[in-house]
């Protein structure tokens, strides 16, 4: 090839200003390679270009500490920041592993608190009902007691009778309230099917008037029940009946029996 | 050769290969992006950038694709006509069209210890207009030689030898 008119042509002056096709490129930088002319020839198109070009640069020179200060990765930075970062990552995951651990134990604690004070409340609850059923039955006492205290209250023992001699009951009577308190604690408990009921007696003639069955015995406690009665009662007994209670009492089963003390 | 060892040694992260080649280039690149930009704060501000981003791609180099010269000037051009480019640049009422590099030449007022530079303003007084326009629109301004040929009515053909004369002259007042 004819390297002076390759020289002459101008594609050198295109290659420094970077007009040339990378294709075209690659053939300057072989043809470089082989002929130091051409090569010449370059150094000496940028030589020209570059002392246009400083020319044109303001008095002002920028010192290269302004961009030393702006480089990342240098070599010799580059093996003390890896082993900074590394100590940096593991000490991190170090930490994040320990605050890991410390969060999962205070969940756990958290857990078990939240379990222990449900536990606590329960029993709280529990204990609340409890004072609160001791409460009503030390009313209920007092009440019972102050009933049969009460000056004005009719006590009847009613004893037992032919078919059931251990038999006994009491009945007392508030008269201006027309309200009967029974202590049936003497009863056996009654077959299944049947009620004591109780009955209010006129003696002369003997007249039996119903006051009502006692349908919980079995379910109360104490065994102490309270009945209406507005009659003019001479005496009180209770018979079983069958359950639901009867029109009159079957004598047969005439439990117990007792009058009011002769005034 | 040196510059081919500072290259290589550069794209291997070598600071002090880096330095040389600042020290070699960052005068002749601060020209090119002033010729554009024609502002001191806002050119020293792209030629940092710009080499801090030649830092950075600098394993993007290829030595059969072109000059290292060749590489820096693409990267300062392109920096500093995108900065022209820029809402905030146009604001600032700036019109750039009508300037040639030899503006500033003419308007440098303390050319003594540059003797290159004394040289250079010999050279583009006697220099035709018609070479003015090529060197600044090939090298400084980044036109194709068919955008150069439509911008200065000329056969494309033509552009490529006139600018081989226009070189020719600078060599010659300059080196």
């Amino acid at each position: 090839m004819d390297i002076n008119s390759y020289i002459s042509s101008g594609i050198l002056e295109l290659y420094v200003a970077g007009q040339l096709s990378e294709k075209e490129n690659k053939d300057v930088y072989d043809l470089m390679l082989k002929h130091p002319e051409i090569l010449q020839e370059v150094l000496q198109i940028e030589a020209a270009l570059i002392k246009l070009s400083n020319s044109l640069a303001p008095d002002r020179p920028i010192d290269y500490e302004l961009i030393k200060n702006h480089l990342t990765n240098t070599n010799s930075k580059v093996v003390t920041l890896n082993k900074t970062s590394k100590w940096i990552t593991y000490s991190g995951w170090a930490a994040a592993v320990i605050v890991g651990a410390g969060l999962f134990w205070t969940l756990n604690q958290k857990q078990q608190l939240e379990t222990d004070i449900t536990t606590i409340n329960t029993e709280k609850e529990f204990l609340e009902i409890q004072i609160e059923e001791s409460r009503d039955k030390l009313a209920e006492t007092k009440n019972l007691l102050n009933v049969i205290r009460d000056r004005n209250i009719i006590k009847v023992p009613l004893e037992g009778q032919a078919a059931f001699p251990n038999a006994y009951a009491t009945v007392y009577w508030d008269e201006s309230n027309d309200q009967v308190y029974l202590d049936l604690q003497g009863l056996p408990e009654p077959p299944e099917g049947k009620v004591y009921q109780v009955w209010s007696l006129i003696l002369d003639p003997l007249t039996p008037t119903s006051l009502g069955t006692i349908d919980d015995f079995l379910q109360d406690d104490n065994k102490i029940f309270k009945l209406e009665n507005a009659n003019k009662s001479q005496a009180f007994g209770i018979t079983l009946e069958p359950a639901g209670g009867s029109v009159s009492p079957t004598l047969e089963q005439l439990y117990t029996l007792g009058a009011l003390a002769a005034n | 050769m040196q510059l081919d060892y500072l290259v290589s040694q550069f794209q291997k992260k070598d600071e002090k290969a880096f330095e040389k080649l600042y020290n070699m280039y960052n005068q002749s690149m601060h020209g090119v992006i002033f010729n554009i930009v024609r502002d001191h704060e806002i050119a020293e501000e792209i030629m940092q950038d710009v080499f801090i981003k030649a830092w950075e791609k600098a394993d993007t180099y290829n030595a059969s694709k072109g000059r290292f010269f060749t590489w820096l000037l693409n990267i300062s051009r392109n920096a500093a006509i995108d900065k022209t480019r820029s809402k905030a640049f146009k604001k600032s009422g700036q019109n750039l069209n009508s300037d040639y590099f030899v503006d500033i030449l003419h308007t440098k007022d303390n050319l003594n210890d540059q003797t290159d530079a004394i040289g250079i303003k010999k050279f583009v007084d006697k220099l035709a207009d018609k070479c003015i326009k090529i060197i600044e629109l090939l090298y400084f301004k980044g036109f194709t030689q068919k955008e150069a040929s439509e911008e200065l009515n000329m056969p494309i053909g033509t552009i490529k030898t006139r600018n081989r004369n226009c070189i020719k002259e600078l060599r010659d007042s300059v080196l």
